[in-house]
């Protein structure tokens, strides 16, 4: 089979499974007591039972939710994410209005998670039980160990307010200026951490594991220099395993963002989302938890990818 | 040998000899320790590993802390009257008539300081343990609970049975944790039991796929086809035979998601979707105090409301997982996976 | 002066459960061009001496003493870079499984290429021309098309090659075959053994040819070192050692029987197994084995000693390790080789020696002749 034909069959495999988290995500949220059309009403108890009902009707509200849901998704196929109820605009926008702002810190949480744990998994599995590797399992367990929020305030409570090195939240400036750069660092080492700390640890067993190898002696014993022989022979070998892990971490980002944009305050899908959930954004809920699903079915996809590069022995037959 | 050398044969060397005679000296081929159990083997490695000890000494301590915070009554009847944190943990001070005010400095009468409603930090950082805590092992027994069973049937049926249920697992993989967590707060609301439900749905799928793939490679072994073929029923196959084969990993993986369920949980009530406000549960003590920093500079910052709670957090978790990563090295499970979700959340 | 000499080499390995002597005071010559045979049970330090050769025994093992002279030159005091220049250049190992001696994710040419390009200094192209032109030699059928296979899609007969020809990429003096054969099947096994000793021939090598398969030492070998337990027991010729035996584990090996196309039970006459190094037998190692053993072997470690003079024996004569041949023992060692079908009375080792080049397969057939392809996998 060729890859292009699995990459196909692959990606044609998750529309049941997103069509399954759709129906489980609707039939959850519309289980939920409370819409945001009863918070609207709460605050303007002069709104009478008929306006309410035609508010409703607008929204696609009323009627049983089997119908709710027929909507939605014959709205979605013709390109209709829906309305943000509490600022009435259409959910596309107002998503890729703040997509760009959760890219940027889950890029460079990933980067930043790369940049560390690729070079000190190696390090530590070529020095085990050295005092440097023992340093990198302390660094690994405290990683996967902080809690993300507390790890953001820390940082806030350190670097911006004790050491005045960053305003506490970043200013509004343009995503893509180089000043934003900067304000990126806090939010990026705080959500790139965990992933950070996991995948070292993965990195560190795996190469570990494939030192032991006689492939390895076998490259020794042919005189490569100790370089070659990491760097070269076994490293391949171990990011195999790495990447599934890898990918396995999208979904850890995400989740990230979450907390992290609350915690800074970063105008990101995160922060949408909580939003949502607090106002019972039906439609926005909807669209972020698809969106989310997608992304990490690719995410996986794209492992599945790199593995057979890696790895000559996979053929997808 | 056969071959132009001829043929050699050796008369004499008589093997049986050493069989019969006694043994000329007391040295013996099997030495001792050698029929240690699995399970003897690994607990005694575990005491060895001193920072899972040190792990092991630290969750005990903080779940007797927990446990002694405030006396404990049971329809009425007070089954335990210690009180180790000296003040209720929702009692304004101020309140109660003692000279306290909100954001007090931590000193010796509240080592932790107040927090904004001048409540004693100290007593609500102990206290607050019985959520975590609880949450947190009630959360990872029963979620192994569900993943072996639903793991040990699509593994020891496999066929369509298996292809069906591990679509299932796939839906749910398809979702970031936290994610589905929050959704499930906000149909339910906030509240310790739908919390405990809330992770409980998120949690039983790695369990069940990890059992899965232990169910699978034990499955080849040739007891389960003898006890099969002796005509054992199913289930008696699976939970006599396969099961206990398939339960390290389990434990490990166990002792590894404790800390991520607490994270977890403290993340939501951090969001102000976990347990009510002003409960004195750590995650939420963040959330009330994330405000404290992020007005900035100017006048004094309450710092200790931030690093104390979540300290408790960190202190917990991290010895939970040097617990988990003793036990993965007693038992000489595989890292990988189970390494892998320790990150997640 | 022999191409290579070890004098009173020790290897421990630092474990768990204690410190355990893998080698012993083992010393041995091998002269250029030589077929040098270590033969012994699995666990007797036969792999770790070849390894001690290299530099290359793991983190936990430490070569505590002893000498390794190559060309004269001490490789344990060398520095670190130009024991690398001998690694793959001038000491090459073939390992005893090609599968896991093979990198998966490279290409075998790669995998062999890059030694010459490391070691010789080749350009790509001409490296991989010297890599087809060893993969021919070593019987590789369209080495060319095969250059760019990866090793899963080698039989293992194939992969065993690959692995000679990678060994044989810089033209090493000293090739270490550790177990070469044992993880083919039994033809496969011979045409492997009767290419590496042509190609010894060809390239002018020596090989230092480790087994526990005394029928695959008959078909290669000149001289033999017979270990058990990390220790050296007996030193000869092929012939001595197999006409006049003379120590009781020799012995015990060859009532065995083996013979090449003879796998199963091979050792099963020596009852017990190799004890666990951590905890050697006291005195002769092998006593608790051993049907001649008496109490004085429980006590008294013996020397390795001329058999005939019960005198010390240098790192190249005729020698075994055994009381009896100093005098401690009370009985004799009353076992007896017959040979038959041969001459009656040949059956010392004071006759003329027979046919060097016999063995146990038929030479006549064309190696290159078998029918091993792709691996169907
Ligand atoms: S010394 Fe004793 S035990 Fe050792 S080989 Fe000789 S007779 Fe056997």
């Amino acid at each position: 089979m060729s890859l292009r034909r699995f990459v196909a069959i692959r990606v044609a495999s998750t529309i049941p499974i997103l069509f399954g988290v759709s129906v489980f995500t609707f039939a959850l949220v519309h289980l939920t007591p409370g819409d945001p059309i009863d918070q609207l009403v709460a605050l303007n108890p002069q709104i009478s039972a008929a306006e309410e009902a035609a508010i409703r009707a607008r929204y696609g509200l009323d009627g049983p939710v089997w119908q709710q849901y027929l909507t939605w998704m014959s709205n979605l196929l013709r390109g209709d994410f829906g309305t943000v109820i509490a600022v009435d605009q259409p959910v596309g926008p107002y998503i890729m209005a703040r997509l760009p702002e959760t890219v940027a810190l889950g890029l460079f949480g990933w980067a930043i998670a790369l940049l560390i744990a690729i070079p000190t998994g190696i390090y530590a599995a070529v020095n085990k039980d050295t005092l440097g590797d023992d340093l990198s399992r302390v660094f690994a367990l405290s990683g996967i160990s902080l809690p993300n929020f507390w790890l953001g305030l820390m940082l806030i409570l350190v670097f911006a307010l004790w050491l005045d090195l960053w305003p506490v939240l970043a200013p509004d400036k343009p995503l893509l200026s180089p000043a934003m750069l900067w304000y990126l660092i806090l939010p990026g080492v705080t959500i790139g951490t965990a992933s950070s700390a996991t995948l070292m640890r993965v990195m560190r067993s795996s190469m570990a594991e494939e030192l032991n190898k006689e492939y390895v002696t076998a490259a020794r014993a042919k005189g490569l220099p100790e370089r070659t022989v990491v760097l070269k022979h076994v490293l391949r070998n171990s990011l195999i395993s790495v990447t599934t892990i890898a990918a396995f971490l999208t979904a850890g980002i995400f989740a990230g963002a979450v907390v992290v944009e609350q915690v800074f305050a970063w105008p990101g899908l995160g922060r949408a989302f909580v939003q949502a959930i607090i106002g019972r954004e039906v439609d926005l809920i909807m669209a972020i938890t698809l969106f989310t699903g997608v992304t990490i079915i690719l995410a996986n996809l794209l492992a599945d990818i790199v593995y057979a590069v890696l790895d000559p022995r996979i053929r997808y037959d | 040998m056969s071959s132009e050398r001829g043929r050699i044969r050796i008369t004499g060397f008589d093997a049986d000899a050493v069989e019969r005679r006694e043994p000329l000296s007391d040295w013996t081929e099997n030495r001792a320790g050698e029929t240690e159990g699995r399970w003897e083997r690994g607990w005694r490695e575990f005491r060895q590993n001193r920072s899972a000890m040190l792990g092991l000494y630290v969750v005990a301590a903080m779940a007797l802390l927990a446990v002694f915070a405030r006396p404990i009554t049971v329809a009425g009847v007070t089954v335990q009257p210690f009180a180790l944190a000296p003040y209720r943990p929702d009692a304004i001070l101020y309140v109660q008539g003692l000279d306290v005010s909100a954001y007090e400095a931590p000193s010796l009468a509240h080592p932790f300081g107040t927090d904004g409603s001048a409540r004693d930090v100290f007593s609500r950082v102990l206290y607050g343990g019985r959520f975590s805590l609880s949450i947190g092992f009630i959360v990872v027994f029963v979620t192994a609970a569900i993943g072996l069973v639903y793991g040990a049937v699509a593994g020891y049926y496999g066929g369509w049975v298996d292809e069906v249920m591990m679509r299932v697992l796939d839906l749910i993989f398809a979702f970031p944790g936290l994610l589905l967590a929050l959704i499930i707060v906000a149909v339910l609301g906030k509240g310790y039991w739908e919390l405990v439900l809330a992770f409980t749905a998120i949690g039983w799928a790695g369990y069940a796929r990890l059992i899965r793939g232990e169910i699978l490679k034990v499955k080849e072994n040739e007891y389960v086809t003898a006890a099969k073929a002796l005509g054992a029923r199913d289930r008696r196959v699976i939970f006599r035979h396969v099961v206990p084969n398939a339960v390290a990993p389990l434990i490990v993986q166990a002792s590894l998601s404790i800390g991520t369920v607490v994270i977890g949980v403290a993340a939501l009530g951090f969001l102000g979707l976990g347990l009510p406000p002003g409960s004195a549960e750590w995650g939420t003590m963040l959330d009330q105090t994330r405000e404290t920093i992020v007005q900035g500079p100017g006048g004094t910052i309450p710092w200790w409301v931030t690093v104390f709670p979540g300290g408790a957090i960190f202190l917990f978790v991290m010895s939970m997982n040097l617990i988990g990563d003793g036990i993965n090295d007693a038992l000489d499970a595989q890292e990988g996976e189970d390494v892998a979700r320790g990150g997640e959340v | 002066m022999a191409l290579l000499e070890v004098d009173d080499l020790t290897v421990n390995y630092y474990t768990e459960e204690g410190v355990v002597t893998a080698v012993e005071d083992l010393s041995f010559r091998i002269d250029r061009g030589e077929k040098f045979g270590v033969v012994g049970e699995s666990g007797a330090g036969k792999s770790v001496t070849a390894l001690s050769l290299l530099r290359l025994v793991e983190r936990s093992g430490r070569i505590e003493s002893g000498e390794i002279r190559f060309k004269g030159e001490d490789l344990l005091s060398m520095s670190e870079s130009a024991v690398r220049d001998v690694r793959g250049n001038e000491i090459a190992m073939i390992f005893q499984d090609a599968q896991t001696a093979l990198n998966p994710v490279y290409t075998v040419g790669e995998q062999i290429a890059e030694t010459i390009r490391h070691h010789l200094d080749y350009g790509d192209a001409a490296a991989r021309e010297r890599t087809v032109r060893l993969l021919d030699d070593v019987g590789i059928p369209e080495p060319e098309a095969r250059y760019d296979d990866y090793p899963h899609e080698f039989s293992g007969g194939m992969q065993q090659r690959a692995v000679i020809a990678m060994a044989l990429s810089c033209d090493p003096d000293l090739l270490i075959a550790d177990e070469p054969t044992t993880a083919l099947d039994v033809t496969i096994e011979a045409k492997i053994l009767d290419r590496l000793d042509r190609l010894a021939a060809e390239y002018d090598t020596a090989i230092q040819l480790i087994t526990h398969d005394l029928g695959v030492i008959a078909e290669v070998c000149d001289r033999v070192l017979v270990m058990y337990a990390g220790r050296a027991v007996e030193r000869a010729s092929v012939e001595e050692l197999y006409y006049d035996p003379k120590h009781p584990y020799t012995v015990g090996l060859m009532s065995a029987i083996p013979r090449i196309g003879d796998r199963q039970d091979r050792l099963q006459t020596i009852p017990g197994t190799m004890p666990d190094l951590v905890e050697v037998p006291s005195g002769c190692s092998f006593h608790p084995r051993c049907p001649f053993a008496e109490e004085a072997c429980t006590r008294t470690r013996p020397q390795l000693v001329d058999p005939a003079t019960g005198e010390r024996a240098g790192p190249d004569e005729r020698s075994a390790a055994c009381l009896a041949y100093t005098g401690d023992l009370d009985g004799e060692l009353d076992y007896e080789v017959e040979v038959r079908g041969r001459d009656a009375g040949a059956a010392t080792a004071e006759s003329e020696p027979p046919e060097p080049d016999g063995g146990g397969v038929d030479r006549g057939a064309d190696p290159d002749a078998d029918s091993e392809g792709k691996a169907d996998e």
